[in-house]
């Protein structure tokens, strides 16, 4: 009982200390995004390329891909692209690229000179179909499986370590997962 | 004639006449008043999911710039205000609200200030009553308490 005045401030310090490192961990930045395991939402849109062209959601019906938000103002972004060119060498599945919120000159550029691991990049000039994938920082990416789902948000830039770790087996498993391997 | 008063009255008409123009340009962002407040009274309970410590409302990030016209644009739709509250949700979940919705995820929230604060309450409560029940002398601060005031020892 004695030593309790001393243990109790001692013991609240250590859980306070406690939350402040698991707080140092977090970053407030990364917001959950509800969209996970829901369908990801309709849109259509013309192509960055071929702006005559259109692009659905449901044309990907059927197969597992990704959808890699991009604009040529994104300072992260140009981190990211080496990567997802990289990345997209090993052509585990069909990368498309979501030009956001940019001017269609700017966005064509900025794939010519920094390479182009899209299939395809959608025009989303206003931002509309951004704001239907609650999309509030670029880079962010949506792995999408073979029903049309939202499996896997990546918010900021890929690293090596969340390819490596994160996408690259979810990919497999959807794959998998949808008869597709 | 160029007598100071001369000069300030041709500064302060050219002030009013700047301050003019501008107020002539910034009249038609705001065509419909009634419209205008009842976007800012939804967007004020919105987080900017840019900048994490500011509303909608207030924000003057891209995205916050955006999502208030979205607003405005379901609002004339008639969207009814939780009607909008929730697109905001599907999107960007309850992260989004100023007030988030009462859950198991954010029940520590609601009620860990209110725990706290009793949690105080009964310690200070509990303090107070056992020094209560001491005898008066425990509280004497001129008893010194052991040898003190000692000439050193040689």
């Amino acid at each position: 009982m004695k030593y309790l005045k001393f243990l109790l401030p001692l013991a609240i310090f250590l859980v306070l200390v406690g939350f402040l490192m698991r707080g140092l961990s977090l970053d407030p930045r990364e917001v959950p995004s509800p969209l996970i395991n829901k369908p990801a939402p309709a849109f259509a849109l013309a192509g960055l390329e071929k702006p005559d062209t259109t692009f659905k959601r449901d044309d990907m019906l059927g197969r597992v891909w990704l959808l890699n938000v991009f604009a040529s103002w994104c300072v992260a972004c140009r981190e990211e692209h080496p990567l997802l060119v990289e990345f997209s060498r090993m052509k585990m599945l069909p990368i498309y690229g979501l030009n956001y919120k940019d001017e269609r000159i700017a966005g064509m550029k900025w794939l010519a000179s920094f390479g182009n691991p899209y299939e395809a990049s959608l025009y989303d000039h206003d931002g509309r179909v951004g704001i239907d994938y609650g999309v509030y920082g670029v880079p962010e990416s949506f792995l999408i499986d073979a029903k049309g789902v939202i499996r896997y948000k990546q918010i900021g830039p890929f690293t090596p370590e969340a390819i490596q770790t994160k996408l690259i087996p979810l990919v497999q498993q959807l794959k998998k997962e949808a008869g597709l391997v | 004639m160029s007598n100071p008063f001369v000069k300030g009255l041709a500064l302060l008409c050219l002030a009013l006449s700047l301050s003019l123009a501008h107020a002539n340009e910034a009249a038609p962002a705001v065509a419909d008043p009634v419209l205008e407040a009842r976007m800012l009274e939804i967007t004020a309970e919105l987080r900017c999911l840019v900048c994490q410590n500011q509303t909608i409302a207030d924000s003057h990030a891209d995205l916050a710039i955006d999502l208030r016209q979205q607003v405005r644009e379901m609002l004339q739709k008639g969207m009814t205000n939780q009607q909008i509250t929730d697109y905001m949700t599907e999107r960007y979940g309850d992260f989004v609200l100023y007030r988030p919705p009462f859950k198991s995820t954010t029940a520590l929230l609601w009620i860990g200030p209110g725990a706290l604060l009793v949690l105080g309450l009964a310690g200070l409560v509990l303090v107070l009553r056992r020094r209560s029940r001491m005898p008066e002398d425990r509280f004497d601060a001129e008893e010194p308490e052991g040898p003190q005031d000692q000439p050193p020892s040689a």
